[in-house]
């Protein structure tokens, strides 16, 4: 399927997300995306960085069916999402894990109940809802938290809830909004070395992130965006 | 591994828990969710309330069919022979069941007891009475053309001078409960229509006090039936809830006006109570309310869903 020349080592595995050709623009004619092209492979991790306004938040919503392209094509697993219906898009979006700079925790609801949504959703049986979830506040780390209600943890904890509900469902992709835009150098590299457990395990993992002190210690492909464009792609 | 098997017990249960979930959600706001609930339950216990006064009026105007006569009143120079064969006559066609002859003098007798002026009476030089004949119908539905047609024929009879249907009054008061009963149905229709949107309204603003809940819900994948899930059985337990108190209401006012109706029926020397099937109100007054309740929570969310929906 891929008729270019092979970019970087990654290329010899199988595609996991292919934009091809892609535009975005909003209704007051602000072209956030123009002509995006480039491929992450099934089980590559990679930053996307840019400064902010570069696209990168857009290129994640495209990424999880929060907004369409305008123009061009996307591919993720195998999906074309550029033709998924509308009906389609919630079973899509529970083969991505999402991570988010603000974590988006229901604050009403436990450490558990929260990590514990996608496989309500998904309808999964009790028992396996309280083994995964618990597998996966053990591998963030916040086991004997899971009756607190997040806002009784710290940022740091918070958002490894977060990160604890987008792989608690074990998806093939996870996705991450600035995960450590809130946290001190410490806590973010904690955070990184997390993602780089969950893709020891082969989970894709595309991080968009400004922390450049970070990753660039960290020897993984960097995609930039300047202005909805491909600036360069860095491979270590 | 990605899409969960489909099992039709984690389904229900799921259900009830939800179910389970949004009641004690109501159940943690009592005052919001007590205010609500009475103003439903008063907009059913007004038409329920007067669908049963109206229905009570109806069937006591039915026990009246009984007493419907036509009273014959015949012209003055009858002889009463003629009027005794005329009774004999009428005593044989079918659609009378009996007919019975009252000279004038049996008149002027019988209204001189029931009056009380015998003495004035005394003074006329001739008897004002007319002989009548008092005529029990075989027919006593008065809402059917038989009657009416007999009348005319007893009308048009040479001996009669006036034929009278003495439940005419009766009639009337069928009309007016007629047209009463629509007027009821028209404002039983009205209040389902507020219930509609006091209850789409309750759950307009849950939906929007819940609006980033509902958005993480989209982003992990929920599907909208998922989302609309709490919503519903939130309009449920206000439709039910509402359909109960609206019951409440009614039966305690219903037994407050039952006592006076009483006393009234016994100063009328009438049996009259005022019946109600309880059992019956409290099964459909509950039951409207649930369907309303979840056809406006299913509006409600309807609408705003498809406003959240990333586009």
């Amino acid at each position: 399927m891929d008729d270019r020349k092979p970019e970087s080592s990654w290329n010899t595995g199988i595609t996991m997300i292919r934009f091809t050709d892609v535009y975005k623009r909003y209704s007051n004619h602000y072209e956030a995306l123009s002509g995006l092209s480039f491929h992450l492979n099934d089980g590559e991790m990679a930053f996307l960085t840019g400064h902010s306004g570069a696209g990168k938040s857009t290129l994640l919503k495209l990424i999880a069916l929060i907004e369409r392209s305008s123009h061009g094509q996307v591919l993720v697993n195998n999906q074309n999402l550029t033709r998924l219906p509308k009906r389609k898009i919630p079973y899509y979006r529970r083969q991505i894990g999402i991570v988010f700079q603000d974590h988006n925790l229901l604050h009403d609801r436990t450490v558990f109940d929260n990590v514990a949504l996608p496989l309500i959703i998904a309808g999964e049986n009790h028992r396996e809802i309280g083994r995964r979830v618990r597998a996966s506040l053990d591998k963030v780390g916040l086991l004997g938290k899971e009756r607190n209600l997040p806002i009784a943890l710290s940022g740091g904890e918070q958002q490894r809830v977060g990160i604890a509900r987008a792989v608690v469902n074990r998806p093939p992709i996870l996705l991450a909004d600035e995960p450590t835009g809130n946290l001190d150098p410490e806590l973010s590299r904690d955070i990184m070395h997390l993602f780089e457990q969950f893709n020891q395990v082969g989970t894709t993992v595309f991080i968009a992130t400004h922390d450049l002190d970070l990753i660039n210690t960290l020897p993984y492909r960097q995609i930039i965006l300047d202005s909805g464009r491909l600036a360069e792609q860095e491979s270590l | 591994m990605i899409f969960a098997k489909f099992n039709i017990k984690n389904y229900l249960l799921r259900h009830v828990q939800v179910m389970l979930f949004s009641l004690g959600q109501l159940w943690r706001q009592p005052l919001s969710t007590l205010m609500t609930i009475i103003v439903i339950g008063i907009a059913f216990a007004l038409p329920a309330g007067l669908y049963v006064l109206l229905n009570n009026v109806e069937q006591v105007s039915d026990q009246w069919d009984d007493a419907t006569q036509i009273s014959l009143f015949l012209q003055q120079d009858v002889f009463p022979d003629q009027a005794i064969a005329l009774n004999k006559k009428l005593n044989s066609w079918p659609q009378i069941t009996e007919a019975h002859y009252q000279s004038s003098s049996q008149s002027l007798e019988e209204f001189r007891q029931l009056s009380g002026l015998g003495s004035l009476l005394d003074t006329l030089p001739t008897n004002p009475l007319p002989a009548v004949i008092i005529i029990q119908p075989d027919q006593t539905d008065l809402r059917s053309d038989a009657i009416g047609s007999l009348l005319a024929k007893l009308e048009a009879l040479p001996e009669v001078e006036q034929a009278q249907l003495d439940m005419e009054w009766l009639q009337r008061l069928r009309s007016i409960n007629e047209t009463a009963q629509r007027g009821i149905g028209i404002l039983g229709l009205l209040l389902s229509l507020s219930v509609l949107l006091i209850i789409g309204n309750t759950i307009r603003l849950a939906i929007l006090s819940r609006q980033s809940e509902i958005r993480v819900i989209k982003l992990v994948g929920g599907t909208n039936a998922f989302i609309r899930r709490p919503f519903l059985y939130t309009g449920f337990w206000y439709g039910l809830l509402g359909g109960i108190m609206g019951w409440l209401t009614l039966s305690f006012s219903l037994s407050l006006v039952n006592g006076p109706i009483n006393e009234l029926a016994k100063l009328y020397s009438s049996q009259f109570t005022l019946h109600w099937s309880s059992a019956i109100l409290l099964l459909v007054l509950p039951l409207i309310g649930l369907l309303l309740g979840v056809l406006g929570a299913w509006i409600s969310v309807g609408r705003h869903l498809s406003a959240i929906e990333p586009h």
